[in-house]
């Protein structure tokens, strides 16, 4: 019987591809530990690589503050959805890629001992792509810093609306866009994180609503794909086009923040962008509507004080904050807070 | 009578959608999808305000956001249907090659959506219910447009749509071009025309993208289940309304009639809902759609960080195990080595 020794084989693909990474900026060879101490970004011209999801709350949260919810969630495929490859297949594939159910990370935690609700998104998981797992994730984020009167930050970091579940994964521009409404009105802060890439369904919704826009340095944001834009216009595109610095030119981004400095200028502005006590009256436009509504404040008083009921049925409960559950017919998100 | 020629999804009239539906289900599935995204595209369809000559006794169209400029590839305003008056908002796509390159072939741009919303604000104003029309490919995708937040302006105006005060009804009447058409499109019921299509991506661009070449865009088609019908089992869209034989350009005035029995229907249905239960049922609708599970506890999934050690140790055993020899005691599965601490 023939022995092979499949020890020392001097293939291309033995080589752990993960040990060393090439910066495709200045092509530095880095030194993949080195990179992930340094927060991938390049140490010698400070090109910031993509960050998994929970490398991110690492760098945002206070250390051990953070807690996961709605981990449970996954994606199931409504349209029975075949490419080259089944729909199921590609989830399969990225979540033993990535070890994530989906390609959203959401939960509570703190920054410099503030409480707040996180949503991070993860690129390595079929691009960062929002099909009904995202939507919904970045919903009850929103619905949870809304009941809990906690500022919400999502960290933006996806392709776009996921094609694989059609029209569905376009509802979910809807659905956070109207909850981010509701949050809006409710004088809740919000602050929008854009880091590499954040394009089209994902852009054009909850990643360009914040009260404050934050993006990384270079960070590829648009709402139609480069190509497509310049295959149907035949023009040539401005230099930085659709980058963080040309969004920051353009008045769609407030700052661009190098990544050691981000968790900082977060701490910062949420130092001024307090939740108010009493739930904003009107609209974004502030003051269209009457500015007292005495039975408006009562009822949502009233609402907010109400005992909460034992709604999450999952089995995550671990006291301190349950995660806002699907609205049902009796509750809207709004004033579903506990008393404090 | 309505009932007859409409599939209702919301009052349980499901079934009869779905036997209209499966009535016509073709030998061909993929050539009809494709035939139907060719319908909706069709050069001679009925657009936004031929729609509204037909059903409107009266049109006052409105210009400009006060920001930036007109955008001709959306018309806003007021009409009045059947002594009703409300607000209308829509994509206009051109009947020639002139007047689709003055409408921008009904692409809107951030400024169009601006004006759509500054209209929309003052029908809740005023009291006015809002009668959406779309039929756009997608939001304009040149360079101008993302110089002046065509991603923003899309948000805010499904934003908006989402809280305002005051009964809205979508139509899908033709080409429902992804983020550009639901811009416009988020209302208290969704209407389609039979031969309207409806996407997260135009079934060219997808084709490009997941079968890396356009030619399978009649598969893509297929595959994103963008028909009308398709749209209802999905409850994306909760009434389906039937075109003329040959579809709607073949009679624009009969698909006319059929539309407005069916808006008129709509907005008398809505008119005595009160506002704070009308805005929290069009949350409500939004926030059900999407399919997923909840599992109490998330599966378990090999951890992502894996090191050198493993690595080599994944190459070497399967040939040691092989060979019958176990792996050395250093290289055990079961414990991490030093080089990976």
């Amino acid at each position: 019987m023939p022995i092979k020794l499949p020890s020392f084989r001097p293939r291309k693909d033995a080589y752990p591809p993960d040990l060393w990474t090439k910066c495709p900026s200045c092509s530095e060879m880095l030194f993949n530990k080195q990179l992930d101490k340094a927060d991938r970004v390049c140490p010698t011209c400070g090109h910031h690589f993509r960050l998994s999801a929970h490398a991110r709350l690492d760098l945002l949260l206070d250390e051990g503050s953070f807690r996961e919810l709605d981990a449970g969630l996954s994606s199931e495929d409504p349209l029975g959805f075949v490419d080259q490859k089944p729909y199921p297949d590609r989830l399969a594939a990225a979540q033993m890629a990535t070890g994530l159910q989906d390609a959203a990370v959401r939960g509570v935690g703190m920054i410099e001992g503030r409480p707040v609700s996180i949503c991070v998104m993860d690129f390595g998981f079929m691009g960062g792509s929002m099909g009904a797992v995202v939507g919904e994730k970045v919903t009850r984020a929103t619905e949870h810093a809304l009941a809990e009167r906690i500022p919400l930050i999502v960290v933006s970091a996806s392709g776009g609306a996921r094609m694989q579940e059609g029209t569905l994964a376009l509802m979910q521009l809807a659905k956070t866009c109207a909850a981010l409404e509701r949050l809006r009105a409710a004088g809740v802060p919000y602050i929008s994180v854009m880091s590499d890439p954040t394009t089209g369904g994902v852009f054009a919704s909850y990643a360009v609503l914040g009260d404050v826009n934050l993006a990384e340095p270079n960070a590829l944001i648009g709402f139609a794909g480069a190509r497509v834009t310049a295959g149907t216009t035949g023009q040539e595109l401005p230099e930085n086009f659709q980058r963080a610095e040309f969004l920051f030119q353009h008045g769609f981004v407030d700052r661009v923040v190098h990544r050691n400095a981000l968790r900082g200028d977060i701490a910062q502005l949420l130092r001024y962008l307090k939740p108010q006590a009493v739930p904003g009256l009107g609209s974004e436009d502030g003051g269209a509507r009457a500015t007292f509504d005495p039975v408006r404040i009562l009822t949502s008083l009233a609402d907010r004080y109400v005992p909460e009921a034992p709604e999450n049925a999952n089995g995550q409960a671990a006291p301190p904050a349950a995660p806002a559950a699907p609205a049902t017919p009796a509750s809207t998100g709004r004033g579903r807070s506990r008393g404090r | 009578m309505v009932d007859k020629l409409i599939g209702r999804a919301r009052d349980g009239g499901r079934e009869g959608a779905r036997e209209t539906a499966d009535a016509d289900r073709p030998d061909d599935p993929k050539g009809d999808a494709w035939a139907r995204v060719a319908l909706a595209r069709n050069l001679r369809r009925p657009r936004t305000l031929d729609i509204l000559e037909e059903i409107a006794d009266d049109v006052v169209e409105l210009h400009g956001d006060r920001g930036f400029g007109d955008d001709e590839a959306l018309v806003a305003g007021f009409a009045r249907i059947d002594g009703r008056r409300i607000a209308f908002i829509g994509q206009q796509k051109g009947a020639d090659t002139d007047e689709n390159i003055r409408r921008n072939f009904g692409m809107p741009h951030p400024e169009g959506y601006r004006k759509g919303m500054r209209v929309m604000k003052l029908a809740e104003r005023f009291g006015l219910p809002i009668v959406a029309f779309v039929d756009v490919p997608g939001a304009d995708p040149h360079h101008e447009s993302e110089e002046r937040g065509i991603a923003d302006a899309i948000a805010r105006s499904i934003g908006l749509m989402s809280r305002l005060r005051t009964p809205i009804v979508a139509v899908i009447t033709g080409e429902g071009g992804s983020g550009g058409a639901l811009a416009i499109a988020v209302g208290d019921v969704v209407i389609a025309l039979e031969n309207a299509v409806y996407s997260v991506i135009s079934p060219e661009g997808c084709a490009a993208i997941l079968w890396r070449t356009a030619d399978q865009a009649a598969t893509a088609a297929l595959a994103m289940k963008m028909t009308a019908a398709d749209q209802l089992e999905l409850g994306v869209v909760d009434i389906v309304v039937p075109e003329p034989a040959g579809g709607a350009h073949v009679n624009p005035e009969e698909t006319a009639r059929r539309l407005k029995t069916v808006i008129i229907g709509e907005l008398d249905r809505l008119a005595p809902v009160p506002l704070d239960e009308l805005v929290d049922a069009r949350y409500r609708r939004y926030r059900s759609l999407g399919a997923y599970t909840e599992s109490a506890a998330p599966v378990v999934v090999q951890p992502p960080s894996r090191g050198l050690g493993d690595r080599l140790r994944d190459l070497l055993d399967p040939g040691r195990w092989l060979l019958g020899t176990p792996p050395p005691g250093t290289a055990r599965r079961d414990e991490p080595n030093e080089s990976e601490v």
